[in-house]
């Protein structure tokens, strides 16, 4: 088990190595506000000019390197452009708010979607089956600003169940602690937290819906595909000749085995859903990274950019680093022979 | 009594253009403590035949029978639920291939435990000591560091015999075993079919031991059906068949059966059935064989019924009378000439 995570963790360093070395390549030959990051003494003032870039330029590459990289690791991913102020500052507020959003559509897409899988691979073929995965295919194909726009209108204006845009309602003043809503207005000692995380919680619900409805779709299609695969297995029709129980068999013999592509898929799935926000978060106007990152394009804030692109990746990275730990705990194969 | 008492049963496949026949109308008897063989083509519904045994069909398929009997209960006179707990106290299958029959996500030790206690086997010390005397009583050495292990770290012949094992953790009456033998290498084949051999003798359970090898059902079993486009074309006693077989389909498997030694002769052809096993959605008129039959004739078709032959079993041919009477005048024939050798003569 302990040699297989060092392996792990190798595969982890070799691919962010690999991310580093883009980026660096990309402020290197194309410097902009990141190059701050080469050097802290230059780092004071506000704005790059014309020495600062001869000075990094000055420096050798491998040297240049290293100390990019060890400003990286203790959290210094450079100075915003326009206004100034470091990265990493504004990336502790946003990025919370989509981890938040994301979790909550991976929540939902997985509530909704592995039942409906597993159903439908149970009706293989039947109408229920069909009903199951035609509907998923529109779920899967629906443009993600129409469904919300549709959602929005259905929800909010005509039924007016949900709200229609941020995080909390206006009326509530919550100090950031952990930067996550929910768990802000919990921890919070003010005497209107529990309506506060009632507002958020309600805030949520149709982003984090829209967001879900492609992962929703793509989960319930996969787990569909390989639970119908699983059930077929010479094991499980042994098991079944062996008078196990048909809920045993389905939940622990054919669930455990289905969910090892189940992984896989839902790593991927992760993934887009951290970058992919943007849309959703657009349209919802939820202060998340995928909004700040299109902002800093709109503003030409090339050290957002390149900052936002480093701390996404690295985290996608951590994120399939867990998945692959996960994996290997569910899946006996991936563990290295005694 | 009859440890399997099958009257017409038959297993239709459920489709959009309506009902298409996978077994029609087969009739068996099995003993307590039989082997019997059942050889043929790959399609000829011997499979189906494990699988309706074992209530294992897919919801596609319908099963009819005038009477269905396990150890003497009559499995269509249950209600779904108790038929598929009576059928697991009662049979067991092993399938064709090891690996995929045992669940590569558990250990050993927990699908044998599985198994014990869905049989009553509740406690924890029994379970282990009960496992130990299985996995030992299907040869394998050393039985703790095994129980531990996932199927992926055994070989081929050793999940195979796992899978004998977890089979017989619920003391069947019947063991199943669907092609045991196909993907393992050919010495531990002679291995798994020994086990499975000595354990019908020491564990009394009758065995129904499905292939499509003649060889290897010529050695171990007591009676041969011979299955071909879901009938039974041949039923008889595994020396009768060897000996003395009246189907010219049967002959023409035990004819493309490799010789070796003294009876190979070199640049010589085997013999191969032309054609191929008709598709269950076109079945040929009259006797399913007709079209491939080297000796068929006008009559065949007529589609020909399962008759009784005295002293050898029962045949589905218009010839098999025939085919008898000749036989047995070649074969008195034969031993007078034969007498007269006297080196030959103990092989007729």
């Amino acid at each position: 088990m302990l040699t297989n995570i060092s392996r792990l963790l190798i595969n982890v360093f070799s691919s962010f190595f690999v991310l580093t070395l883009f980026t660096f390549g990309l402020t290197h030959f194309f410097p902009d506000g990141s190059s701050f990051i080469y050097d802290p003494s230059l780092s004071t003032s506000l704005f790059p000019d014309v020495s600062l870039t001869m000075h990094q330029q000055e420096l050798g590459l491998l040297e240049a390197y290293i100390n990019y990289v060890t400003h990286i690791l203790s959290g210094n991913f450079g100075f915003s452009s326009v206004r100034g102020t470091p990265i990493m500052d504004d990336f502790v507020i946003y990025f919370p708010a989509t981890i938040e959003l994301a979790a909550a559509a991976l929540l939902i897409a997985l509530v909704v979607g592995l039942p409906l899988g597993i159903y439908a691979a149970q009706h293989k073929d039947k109408w229920q089956d069909k009903l199951i995965m035609s509907g998923s295919l529109i779920g899967y194909s629906m443009p993600i600003f129409w469904w919300a726009m549709l959602l929005v209108l259905f929800f909010s204006i005509i039924l007016g169940i949900t709200p229609v845009a941020s995080r909390i309602g206006f009326e509530f003043d919550i100090e950031p602690i952990t930067g996550f809503m929910l768990l802000d207005t919990l921890l919070s000692e003010k005497h209107y937290a529990l309506d506060a995380f009632k507002s958020a919680l309600h805030h949520l619900i149709l982003p984090a819906f829209v967001l879900g409805t492609v992962p929703l779709a793509v989960i319930a299609r996969s787990t569909r595909s390989t639970m119908t695969d699983v059930l077929n297995a010479d094991y499980i029709r042994s098991a079944k000749s062996r008078g196990i129980s048909a809920s045993k068999i389905l939940w622990k013999y054919a669930l455990r085995n289905a969910s090892i592509p189940l992984l896989t898929a839902m790593g991927l799935q992760i993934s887009i859903l951290l970058t992919g926000s943007l849309i959703t978060e657009t349209i919802f106007s939820w202060p998340g990274i995928g909004k700040w990152l299109l902002e800093a394009v709109y503003r030409r804030d090339f050290a957002v950019i390149h900052g936002g692109i480093l701390a996404i990746a690295s985290f996608i990275i951590i994120i399939h680093l867990v998945l692959d730990i996960f994996r290997s705990f569910v899946d006996p194969k991936l563990r290295r022979k005694q | 009594m009859n440890l399997l008492h099958i009257e017409n049963l038959s297993i239709d496949l459920k489709t959009h253009s309506g009902p298409l026949s996978i077994i029609d109308r087969l009739s068996l008897r099995m003993s307590d403590n039989e082997i019997l063989g059942i050889v043929g083509e790959s399609g000829s519904g011997k499979s189906m035949l494990a699988m309706a045994i074992m209530g294992l069909l897919s919801s596609k398929m319908e099963m009819k029978a005038d009477y269905f009997s396990l150890d003497g209960q009559d499995l269509m006179k249950m209600v779904p639920a108790d038929r598929q707990a009576y059928i697991s106290s009662k049979a067991s299958i092993i399938f064709q291939d090891p690996k995929s029959s045992l669940n590569p996500c558990f250990t050993i030790a927990t699908q044998l435990n599985e198994t014990l206690s869905a049989h009553g086997l509740h406690a924890r010390s029994a379970r282990k000591q009960r496992s130990m005397e299985l996995l030992d009583a299907v040869g394998i050495n050393q039985t703790k560091k095994v129980l531990n292990l996932y199927p992926h770290q055994l070989s081929g012949g050793m999940n195979q015999r796992v899978a004998i094992a977890i089979a017989l953790a619920c003391k069947p009456r019947l063991l199943i075993a669907d092609e045991p033998t196909t993907s393992l290498d050919v010495t531990i084949q002679a291995q798994i079919l020994d086990l499975i051999v000595n354990l019908n003798k020491t564990e009394n359970v009758g065995v129904v031991l499905i292939t499509h090898d003649f060889a290897l059902l010529s050695e171990n079993t007591d009676k041969i059906g011979v299955f071909y486009s879901g009938h039974m074309m041949e039923h008889a006693a595994t020396k009768n068949i060897l000996t003395n077989p009246l189907h010219p389909y049967t002959r023409s498997l035990l004819n493309s059966v490799p010789q070796l030694g003294k009876r190979h002769t070199r640049g010589s052809r085997l013999f191969a059935l032309k054609g191929q096993i008709p598709t269950i959605d076109k079945p040929p008129v009259g006797c399913r064989l007709g079209p491939r039959c080297p000796s068929a004739e006008k009559q065949c078709v007529k589609p020909p019924r399962l008759i009784s032959i005295p002293n050898h079993g029962k045949v589905r041919c218009h010839f098999a009378k025939q085919e008898n009477e000749r036989k047995e005048t070649e074969s008195n024939v034969e031993t007078r000439s034969t007498r007269k050798q006297t080196i030959l003569g103990a092989d007729s």
